[in-house]
């Protein structure tokens, strides 16, 4: 295992989001802030307490996995894309590296990022609601799973898209409209039962449900549910990338 | 021209030493039936056969599209083969990727470069992928070698083409290569910092690094090179020592400037490989360069007796030897 080669990669990238810092960290925060102003304190405190927790502490784990998930993506699929549009990427294909360690290194810089992000999310939606975590442990490892998770969704995305339209194009027309319809802002039986149904399709339902339960001790689904379902997303990525690196797909000619 | 002559005097002795130990150590590089048909369908490289050899340096000939850039890219990983093996002092590209490419530094031909790292950052970042300890000293030798020493802080987007260039080949040095790639190193690199360059590629052959550089330069070839491979519509169609390249295939001219214009070649030269230019006032007589050793100096001065015989006279006459970039076009129209 080349390690200095993961971290060399890693660092690398961090040092990225670190020369970007306005954009990596500063616009989420801001923008989950609005929500809370929105949300929580304009509408939230015009709607009824959730299985009585109020409106506003409700929707934060949902915010936190809706800004995880888009902040993931959009990180690693930046990651390997822009090494990939500039040319650099020759040198990290010509290294001794193994094409896990290179996952290793560009997943994990953007992984470590949005999850950085979601702890300082999390920091700043304490001060606009009372917040309460009932299983840190599990709230961590939700956390922590779904960064990685959607970064390796992030890192296949940046490989396949050949300009900056596809680049935006997945996060845009699948990843924001999952999340939304995915209960970050709502319980699921607020829906008609027909929608009900048709969300557990959905598999960011999954992801917020685990992750409020982490905070609030309730879900819409049971938490087993929610674990097995990341952990298939997981494999599934995996797999993809295992393909990617052995046929080649859009880096080798 | 005549740097030339001494140039292949003094490498004569040279290929003979090294064949010597080469028996003994197989090539540093050793390419079998290399084929690489790219998706569309465009067989770039054609059961390519090549054996590189410790500490040479090696110049890949070819016209545009030829496939040296098929070639050096899948030796260093960056495009799949779709036939044959390449195997790098002894591992195998693909099964033992990790040994072959350590060993390896590849310079590409574009520019790429991540245009807010320093120039620091970015050779460190090279040295690190390849699994070595931080080194500043080292990337210091490397920078000052190269001349960008005062640049190290710089970010990438403000250096000049040259530079990055520059930069380029610093990255492929960072971790201590024993073979070097350079693919068209001095492309857009100005005169001066071109023999600096050259002069660079030359120290590291003299501790025993291998280069492999293409080029459109051919001087930069005669200048430089051990042995030169030309490559046309993706076959290799020569490989060969270049002193010995230089005398085979290279043709001296010998000029004699006319005192009176002819309008033609008397009778009793028709047997001479002559002809006439500048409107008959100079008679050019061509004739093998490595003939030149045996039989040359007695069929010179039996054809300027017949000259003299035939009542030509001549009042200047001097010799020219071909270049290997008469050699290289040559070779390529043929086989074109
Ligand atoms: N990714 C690719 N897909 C399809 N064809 C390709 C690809 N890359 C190169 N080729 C073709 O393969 C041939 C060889 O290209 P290559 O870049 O190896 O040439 P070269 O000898 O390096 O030329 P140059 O002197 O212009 O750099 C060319 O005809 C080129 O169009
Ligand atoms: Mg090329």
């Amino acid at each position: 295992m080349n390690l200095r080669a993961v971290g060399t990669i890693y660092h690398f990238e961090l040092a990225r989001a670190w020369r970007t810092l306005l954009q990596s960290l500063v616009s989420p925060v801001i923008s989950t802030s609005l929500y809370f102003v929105v949300f929580g304190a304009a509408i939230g405190s015009r709607i009824q307490e959730v299985e009585g927790v109020s409106y506003g502490a409700f929707i934060v784990p949902g915010l936190i996995m809706l800004m995880l998930l888009t902040q993931s993506v959009s990180n690693a699929s930046f990651g390997i894309f822009f090494p990939k549009f500039t040319g650099t990427i020759y040198e990290v294909l010509s290294a001794p590296v193994s094409y896990l360690e290179i996952v290793l290194g560009y997943v994990g810089a953007a992984a470590t990022k949005s999850l950085i992000l979601g702890l300082i999310i999390l920091v700043t939606a304490s001060f606009f609601v009372p917040l309460r975590i009932d299983h840190p442990f599990w709230m961590l490892l939700f956390l922590a799973l779904t960064a990685l998770t959607f970064s390796l969704l992030g890192f296949i995305i940046g490989i396949w898209a050949e300009g900056f339209e596809k680049l935006q194009l997945v996060p845009l027309l699948i990843i924001t409209p999952l999340t939304f319809l995915g209960g970050s802002f709502y319980s699921i039986d607020m829906l008609p039962p027909v929608w009900q149904t048709v969300t557990l399709f959905n598999p960011v339902v999954y992801l917020v449900s685990g992750f409020r339960w982490s905070f609030y001790g309730i879900s819409d689904v049971s938490v087993g549910a929610s674990l097995l379902m990341i952990l298939v997303f997981l494999s599934l990525c995996l797999a993809l990338v295992g393909w990617i690196f052995k046929t080649g797909y859009n880096i080798k000619p | 021209m005549s740097h030339d002559i001494a140039d292949a005097t003094a490498t004569d002795t040279r290929p003979a030493a090294r064949a010597h130990t080469l028996q003994a150590t197989p090539s540093v590089i050793a390419v079998q039936g290399l084929t690489k048909r790219y998706a569309s369908g465009f067989e770039a490289l054609k059961r390519i056969d090549l054996d590189i050899q410790r500490g040479e340096i090696f110049a890949l000939l070819g016209p545009n599209g030829a496939g040296k850039t098929t070639l050096i890219s899948i030796i260093c990983g960056l495009v799949n083969a779709s036939d044959g093996q390449v195997r790098v002092n002894g591992h195998d590209i693909v099964t033992d990727y990790r040994a072959a490419r350590e060993q390896i530094g590849l310079v590409p031909q574009e520019l790429t470069s991540d245009a807010f790292a320093t120039v620091w950052n970015t050779v460190s970042f090279s040295r690190g992928l390849f699994g070595k300890r931080a080194d500043s000293a080292h990337i210091e030798r490397v920078l000052r070698s190269l001349s960008l020493w005062d640049k190290r802080r710089n970010k990438m987007i403000t250096l000049s083409g040259g530079m990055k260039r520059r930069v380029l080949i610093a990255k492929a040095l960072a971790h201590e290569p024993q073979i070097l790639f350079l693919d068209e190193p001095t492309a857009g690199v100005d005169v001066e910092l071109r023999r600096d360059m050259w002069d660079v590629v030359r120290q590291l052959r003299d501790q025993g690094v291998t280069v492999i550089l293409t080029t459109h330069y051919i001087e930069e070839a005669e200048e430089m090179a051990d042995r030169i491979g030309v490559i046309n519509d993706g076959e290799i169609v020569l490989v060969e020592e270049k002193a010995a390249l230089m005398r085979q295939l290279g043709r001296k001219r010998l000029r004699l400037d006319l005192q009176t214009p002819l309008a033609a070649i008397p009778e009793t030269l028709a047997h001479y490989p002559l002809s006439l230019a500048d409107d008959g006032n100079v008679l050019v007589y061509t004739y093998a360069a490595s003939a030149n050793e045996y039989s040359t100096p007695a069929s010179i001065s039996a054809l300027l007796n017949d000259i003299e015989a035939a009542g030509v006279h001549f009042k200047d006459l001097h010799t020219e030897q071909s270049s290997l970039e008469e050699i290289f076009v040559n070779l390529v129209r043929k086989d074109a």
